[in-house]
């Protein structure tokens, strides 16, 4: 009875060491040395894995950015500055200052100024509203209103407003991710500088039908009639298939374009009132 | 008597417009011609604003392999070549012929006199299919000429003809068999000396018994046709079905059905073939279907391509104020159309028109897991899995189970007691799919 026990316990024990000597010998041999510097970053990340970088996740981004040995780039929209600054301590590196960029919804195609025609039921999603039919206003390049957008919102940035169906972004929590333009099927998101004071002007409306056409569904499409190109000093506007488009590196947000679109489809946000606008809706009668 | 075994649903027949003979619809004012009614590469104008077209002229050449011709279905002026909405909600590149007169181009035989004698060679009749601009006539619009050139190494040894007819509503095909049975007979002869076969089958429905009295009658006259009636069973219709109620062979996976030995054509793309070769006849006109519950007078209409639907509706008795929908194409996989000035294309089967109540979804629930939809599915797939797949964004799972074996019937979310849009989904995940597949190769 006892030579059971004792033959068990040697052969078990024999075997146990054996195997813990070649696991020694193979952890030695291919020991991977990784960069400490690596999870320090990646505990500086918001870890929000949101790709807005352009990379697999924060973790895949810490890896880039220690391995790159340089910052330039390299970008976490979520974290933004003040996150750059410390990876950027961490690795010893200067960091680019970068401008604030956010979202913007170039499409004002509300309910009361691009009235429904028809009505949509099924699979609630843009993506498949996109695939069936122009929309219910019959705009073909304005927003359907089933917010995949706000769906793939993962900071609370975005909301569907009800009346006219819509979606909103809310400023203070949008981190330029991106999510959202991807989201979109009609690539009406746009990310664009959040400019001084968070102002910025920018044409609502990616319509590019003639005009005539546009305006038939909608009361506030671009009609790419080109006044806004002519009143422009700085050549930031361009005229493209029937559709103004404002380069926000190159507009200084004079505030000259938006009066005199036609249809209003020229947005300046978060600017105070205009002071003269009375003189200027005599100047444009006489 | 013959069906396909798996799966298959059998909705309502509603055969309404069954017994109402074709009539010909009065030309329209104008009419828009798509140079997208097929499946391929879009026809390019060979004409431009302006130019006086005769009834029958060339208008626009399909210069692509899988394209087709499209030829003036009216005489007139061209006002404009422009963006108009057809039935796929979107704008896309038209002809637009004002109407002014009906004087068909010279060498085209508008008489109703049978020609059964036909000295072509195949390469002749399959050169003449793809001259007249003759297309699927089922729905799908593929390109005859295409289907009727056997690719090299492989062997047909049937011509099955769809006389099925499967989508409840419609009833453009029956009135066809019956009406123009001879001159089909004589298509479907030409389609088998065309792709050099001695077998044909005709498959109906045996909720058709007048066709198929008639037809079988016919066949006697003619040799290696026979005429099979089979189980009313949706979709019966659809190619791979059809092969397989009729010759019990099973199309593989992402094959053509040449792989089996059989090609498949519609009746009406039969009768299409005897006008363009044995009548010099371009396809310019097609029998629709205007139909529904909320139709006065249910009729089947023989009419010129590109004239608006609201026409037809019209001529059907107008449309009614309780009107919810208006379905180009039959109830189970037809489009809702938004704009009633969109033009008949070749491909357009039927016009159904549905009160507001009728057109309402079922309001959607939980799935309950009763397996309803992998009983109901004709291809042997799992809606609900795919449906779940699509909603998580997994296309490479989805695609290991084959969605792209789906051919979008709509049986699953026909069958579904809780009102899932089982299809709509797969229907997304089949666009992710197929855009993955492309940038892979």
């Amino acid at each position: 009875m006892n030579e059971v026990v004792l033959y068990s316990v040697l052969s078990i024990g024999g075997l146990g060491t054996v195997a813990a000597i070649i696991l020694y010998i193979v952890a030695q041999r291919f020991k991977v040395i990784e960069d400490p510097r690596i999870d320090e970053v990646e505990e500086i990340l918001p870890a929000a894995n949101c790709g807005g970088c352009g990379l697999a996740g924060c973790r895949n981004f810490a890896e880039r950015v220690v391995n790159a040995g340089t910052l330039e780039g390299f970008n976490c929209p979520p974290g933004g500055q003040d996150t750059m600054n410390e990876v950027a301590k961490v690795l010893g590196l200067e960091v680019e200052e970068q401008e604030p960029i956010v979202a913007v919804v170039r499409c004002s195609g509300s309910t009361q100024l691009a009235p429904p025609k028809t009505r949509f039921e099924g699979l609630n999603t843009c993506e498949f509203a996109h695939s069936l039919y122009s929309g219910q206003s019959g705009c073909p390049y304005g927003c359907l209103g089933e917010g995949d957008c706000v769906v793939s919102c993962a900071f609370n940035a975005m909301y569907m407003d009800e009346n006219t169906r819509l979606p909103v972004i809310i400023e203070e929590n949008c981190v330029a991710c991106e999510a959202c333009v991807k989201a979109c099927p009609r690539n009406i998101i746009e990310m664009r500088k959040k400019g001084k004071k968070s102002r910025r002007i920018f044409v609502s409306c990616v319509n590019q039908e003639k005009g005539g056409i546009a305006r038939k569904n909608c009361k506030v499409a671009c009609i790419g009639c080109g006044k806004c190109v002519k009143e422009c000093n700085f050549d930031a506007i361009t005229l493209e298939n029937n559709l103004a488009y404002i380069d926000f590196n190159k507009c200084t947000l004079c505030r000259k374009c938006p009066p005199v679109c036609p249809t209003g489809a020229i947005h300046e946000v978060n600017f105070p009132p205009r002071k003269n606008k009375q003189k200027e809706k005599d100047k444009s009668e006489a | 008597m013959k069906t396909f075994k798996i799966g298959g649903v059998h909705p309502p027949e509603k055969k309404l417009s069954e017994n109402q003979p074709i009539e010909a619809l009065p030309l329209p004012e104008a009419v828009s011609i798509p140079l997208a009614q097929h499946l391929g590469v879009p026809a390019v104008p060979a004409v431009k604003k302006g130019d006086k077209v005769k009834t029958g002229q060339l208008i626009a050449k399909g210069e692509a392999f899988i394209s087709a011709n499209i030829h003036s279905s009216a005489t007139g002026t061209v006002t404009k070549i422009d963006d108009v909405v057809d039935a796929s909600g979107y704008r896309k590149k038209s002809i637009i012929i004002k109407v002014e007169d009906d004087q068909w181009e010279d060498g085209i035989d508008t008489s109703d006199n049978i020609i059964t004698e036909c000295h072509l060679t195949p390469e002749e009749v399959v050169d003449k299919v793809n001259q007249m601009g003759v297309v699927g006539m089922g729905g799908a619009a593929f390109p005859s000429h295409v289907k009727l050139q056997v690719p090299k190494g492989k062997k047909a040894e049937y011509l099955l003809i769809n006389g099925v007819e499967c989508e409840p509503y419609l009833t453009a095909d029956h009135r066809l068999m019956l009406e123009k049975s001879r001159e089909l007979m004589i298509g479907i002869t030409i389609q088998m000396k065309a792709l050099g076969v001695d077998k044909a089958i005709i498959g109906v429905e045996n909720n058709k018994p007048d066709a198929l009295k008639k037809l079988r009658e016919l066949a006697k006259e003619f040799k290696g046709i026979t005429v099979e009636p089979l189980k009313v069973k949706y979709p019966q219709g659809a190619e791979k079905q059809l092969i397989k109620a009729l010759v019990n062979r099973e199309v593989p996976s992402g094959k053509l059905p040449i792989e089996v030995g059989c090609v498949v054509h519609n009746v009406g793309t039969s009768f299409a073939v005897y006008e363009a070769v044995q009548k010099n006849k371009p396809l310019i006109e097609r029998v629709v279907t205007v139909t529904g519950s909320n139709v006065k007078k249910s009729s089947n209409l023989l009419v010129r391509i590109g004239t608006p639907v609201l026409n037809l509706i019209e001529a059907a008795g107008g449309l009614l104020p309780n009107t919810g929908k208006v379905v180009s194409g039959g109830p189970m996989m037809g489009k809702a159309i938004d704009d009633l000035n969109v033009p008949i294309a070749k491909g357009t089967s039927g016009i159904l028109i549905f009160p507001d109540d009728e057109a309402q979804r079922v309001p959607r629930q939980n799935c309950i897991r009763c397996a309803k939809c992998v009983n109901t599915c004709p291809m042997a797939l799992e809606p609900y899995l795919l449906a779940l797949l699509s909603d998580k964004q997994r296309y490479e799972e989805a695609e290991e189970i084959k969605i792209m074996d789906c051919m979008e019937c709509g049986s699953c979310h026909f069958v579904c007691p809780s009102g899932r849009p089982l299809l709509d989904q797969i229907r997304v995940a089949k666009a992710n799919v197929g855009q993955m597949i492309r940038e892979r190769q």
